[in-house]
């Protein structure tokens, strides 16, 4: 056989082996299993099987296409390969499991998972079906690449528009029922779980009409049209937006507001810790600590439970926000002449602290020791006191407006510049006569003002702080989010915090491995486009620099 | 000369060494009103030092993985600390088998060298599988790329090991001979923690020996002070990188029994602490430094264990131990601002870092 052919079946092999061992870690850690209740078409298959059918297709498809050249007849032999032994080591797995008990120290390696991956066929008869749907994922990874650009470009969006759309059933049909005529239709569309059958195709055939008519004509920028509008039609579009934020409580309904509400609080941190880590280039790991401030601040000051003082929450908030903006430049002080890694340790030493003093006896009767506190006033504007998700939105609206605001008017102004020119070169930045004491120690305090504005409306929207909430993951969870949606980027901040928060809170399954995909998402998202999903355009020549020059010229 | 002094000192070193001076004057004050009232025995001083060298033992191990990384790489292995969980986490099943066979407590030195073993493969194989997927085709990247990924990865091998042995915390079996305690004259010393101490001892000096004696150590040593000249030098750079991985896998994995024997429970959150004293530890006694780490680490847990009693307590501070972990945290951020070459290293961070 290496005779007549000219590819290195190696490769191929590896590619498999590699698809089949994300599989297998997919399903041994639990997501396989856990998943296997959502059907993305009612009947047809669940997200369950597409998480140990999709890394043998991707894995094998990504092989596939960097040996283009290869014949036809060759790069369906490798297909085929590669999925054959993706799918082996699932088999290998089921065989293992059906002779031994893996249980005792795999957990989720159990009959249940056994059943998903066989298809409930049996160990004999599954390893059969599983071998047999490995060279039908080759044969189809090797077809999908033979198809003309359009035709595959059309069929990946619906692919992926009728994942998508299947996994988002519960907010959809909820949201749907509060207008009754758009119910009906989407009734229609949607099963107990995932798309009805016609839903699917619907979706699928829409989807994939559209972006097979859309081909080839030209794409524009969404940032770019929306400079190119004339004025009347710009602000329409800011109209738009701006009328549909207001109402957005008002069409999503209680559940769905809370999450929102969560989303735009890691929002408000995520601009903050933008501009530290994004603009700035300070990695900071202790992003928490602000937002304890702002929240501990506002509980000590409104909470009758200390005794301290019973201020409103609106006479408070000030405090809360000089609280947390000095709080920034203290631990600015320290860290000004850490570099990189150092500061990293450093600040998430600082954050820790932090946690440990408000958990300790010691300033217990300050700070209400592990028991946290309680009855926390919450703001009120006349006699209206803002105490449901969805008022409390109109709250986090005006912060983040604000914020957004600042952050986007300082991105360009003279500290704004400042802070990319300390980020690029620190020793060039300083001698053309940048203040780098004053500018660092401003980043870090605007960053950390942004997040106890956060944290001090997160202590109006839950009327307690607990040390417990402040934890070492929120700063990760922040910089996940910032790092998805690209550093330095406003926008990519609400895309980050889109993706990342809504997704636990919107898929319940997924909460649980939540930290397991934001790691991952890390690790692929340095290793593959470090500059985030909406990059920002100086970052990404940054974070290419040291790679050969592969912009195309100007046109 | 005096006025050249005061034009270099700023507003922020000031506020800074105030900071630093105001925490030595509570340490001592402390101190000084814990010993006045003697509340606490001698015999509860020498308990106090000696777990403190035992956890000064384990972080030394640990510390380790960071300074020969750091050292080759210059960069902060911040998954380091689930490289050291990964190991004695898959132990406790080698254990749990070996109560089985019932090999546990009838030939217990072969069992815990045997559970060793495993950790270490473990730990090892984590480490360098680390290296070779996530860190190596960064090896150019600007210097928060690859700190991002360690970040990354370090959560992904955390929540990757719930997902595979369970969020419960796994006991680590006692063993019978190592119950107890040793009578030295009058020093009442516990078995496991002699057992630690020992441990760490002959761990390290093996290690230090592999650096500074062998081939493999002088090759490690001349990537980590010119990864070009070294590879013109012939040396396979690569492999020397995988090999200082696999050294600090094996040390962590080993590290990581010892700490079972201490507090004889493994989850999967167990490296979290443990990872960021040791790379306090790592700091203190200088990053890159091998007999640094041994030292540095030996302070952080002596103050670690006898801190909280010794100056804490004399401040009136109610339940102190609660706040062992930020005497640790509080150390890392002063020894990086005043000596952030630590105690015997050369001065990196700014240079180098």
């Amino acid at each position: 056989m290496e005779t007549n052919t000219s590819f290195s079946w190696k490769e191929f092999v590896k590619a498999g082996l590699l698809g089949g061992a994300v599989a297998v870690l997919l399903s041994l850690v639990g997501m396989v299993a856990a998943f296997s209740g959502r059907y993305i078409v009612s009947g047809v298959f669940t997200m369950g099987q597409v998480l140990f059918i999709a890394p043998i297709l991707l894995s094998t498809y990504a092989a596939l296409r960097r040996n283009r050249q290869l014949t036809n007849s060759n790069l369906f032999m490798a297909g085929l390969l590669s999925g054959l032994v993706g799918s082996a080591i699932l088999a290998l797995l089921v065989l293992i499991g059906s002779m031994v008990n893996l249980r005792a120290m795999l957990i989720n390696a159990s009959p249940e998972l056994y059943g998903i991956l066989t298809f409930g066929r049996g160990t004999g008869l599954g390893i059969v079906i599983l071998l047999g749907l490995g060279l039908l994922i080759g044969a189809a990874a090797a077809g999908f690449l033979l198809l003309p650009d359009r035709i595959r470009h059309a069929l990946t969006q619906a692919i992926i528009w009728v994942l998508l759309i299947g996994l988002l059933r519960d907010l959809i049909v909820t949201v749907s029922f509060r207008w009754g005529p758009l119910s009906s239709i989407v009734r229609q569309l949607f099963a107990v779980s995932g798309l009805t059958i016609i839903g699917a195709l619907i979706l699928f055939l829409l989807v994939g009409g559209v972006s097979y008519w859309r081909w080839g004509r030209p794409k524009r920028d969404a940032a770019e049209s929306f400079n190119q509008q004339r004025p009347a039609a710009r602000w329409l579009t800011i109209g738009i937006t701006g009328l549909i934020l207001l109402f957005l409580p008002l069409i999503l309904g209680t559940f769905f507001s809370e999450i929102l509400d969560n989303v735009s609080m890691y929002i408000l941190m995520g601009l903050g810790l933008n501009i530290v880590v994004g603009f700035a280039g300070l990695l900071d790991l202790g992003y928490v600590a602000f937002f304890a401030i702002g929240a501990y601040t506002i509980g000590i000051l409104t909470s009758p439970e200390l005794g301290i003082a019973t201020m409103s929450w609106w006479e408070a908030l000030p405090f809360a926000l000089l609280a947390s903006f000095l709080a920034g430049f203290v631990l600015g002080l320290p860290v000004l002449k850490m570099r990189g890694d150092y500061l990293a340790i450093v600040t998430l030493g600082f954050g820790e602290i932090v946690r440990l003093l408000v958990l300790s006896d010691w300033l217990r009767p300050w700070l209400g020791g592990s028991q946290g506190i309680q009855r926390i006033a919450q703001p009120s504007i006349g006699p209206l006191v803002l105490n449901t998700q969805q008022e409390l939105y109109y709250l986090f609206l005006i912060g983040l407006g604000l914020v957004a605001f600042i952050a986007w008017r300082l991105k360009d102004s003279r500290l704004g510049r400042s802070w990319m020119a300390l980020r690029e070169d620190e020793d060039v930045a300083m001698a053309m006569g940048i203040n780098h004491v004053s500018t660092k120690l401003l980043a870090f305090a605007t960053g950390a003002l942004f997040s106890g504005l956060a944290g001090a409306i997160f202590a109006a929207k839950l009327t307690s702080v607990y040390p417990h909430s402040m934890n070492f993951l929120v700063s990760i969870n922040v910089l996940s989010l910032i790092i998805i949606g690209g550093m330095g980027s406003i926008p990519g901040v609400f895309i980050g915090a889109l993706v990342l928060i809504a997704a636990p809170d919107l898929l319940r399954e997924f909460a649980e491995f939540r930290y397991l995909v934001y790691g991952a998402l890390l690790v692929v998202m340095m290793l593959t486009r470090p500059e985030g999903l909406w990059p920002e355009k100086r970052r990404q020549l940054e974070l290419h620099e040291e790679e050969p020059a592969v912009v195309p010229a100007a046109d | 000369m005096l006025r050249n002094w005061t034009q270099r000192v700023t507003l922020t070193d000031i506020i800074v060494w105030a900071l630093g001076i105001l925490i030595l004057i509570g340490v001592i004050w402390g101190s000084i009103v814990t010993l006045n009232t003697g509340k606490y025995s001698t015999s509860t001083w020498i308990d106090l030092t000696i777990t403190g060298l035992a956890l000064g033992g384990v972080y030394a191990l640990i510390a380790l993985g960071y300074t020969l990384v750091y050292g080759i790489l210059r960069m902060i292995n911040f998954a380091h600390s689930e490289v050291f969980m990964s190991g004695p986490f898959t132990a406790t099943f080698a254990a749990q088998a070996l109560i089985a066979l019932g090999w546990w407590n009838t030939y217990p030195i072969l069992s815990l060298v045997i559970v060793m073993l495993v950790s270490a493969a473990v730990s090892a194989s984590i480490a360098i599988l680390l290296e070779r997927i996530a860190y190596r085709p960064l090896r150019h990247a600007p210097r928060l790329v690859p700190l991002i990924t360690a970040i990354g990865a370090s959560f992904f091998l955390q929540y990757t090991f719930r997902g595979l042995y369970g969020s419960g915390l796994k006991p680590f079996p006692d063993m019978e001979i190592f119950s107890g305690f040793w009578l030295i004259g009058t020093v009442r010393i516990f078995k496991t923690q002699a057992v630690a101490i020992l441990g760490a001892f002959i761990m390290m000096l093996v290690l230090y020996t592999i650096v500074q004696r062998t081939k493999i150590g002088k090759a490690m040593r001349s990537v980590s002070e010119d990864k070009e000249v070294a590879a013109l030098m012939g040396i396979n750079v690569d492999r020397v990188i995988t090999t200082t991985f696999a050294l600090g896998g094996i040390s962590a994995g080993i590290a990581g029994i010892l700490y079972l024997l201490l507090f004889p429970v493994a989850h999967f959150f167990m490296g979290f602490f443990p990872g960021l004293k040791a790379f306090t530890a790592a700091v203190l006694g200088g990053i890159g430094n091998v007999p640094g780490a041994f030292l540095g680490a030996m302070v952080l847990g002596l103050l670690e264990s006898v801190g909280p009693s010794l100056f804490l307590d004399g401040l009136g501070i109610p339940a102190p131990n609660q706040l062992k972990d930020a005497i640790a945290f509080t150390i890392l951020v002063f020894i990086l601002i005043f000596r952030p070459s630590g105690l015997l290293g050369e001065r990196l961070t700014q240079a180098k870092a």
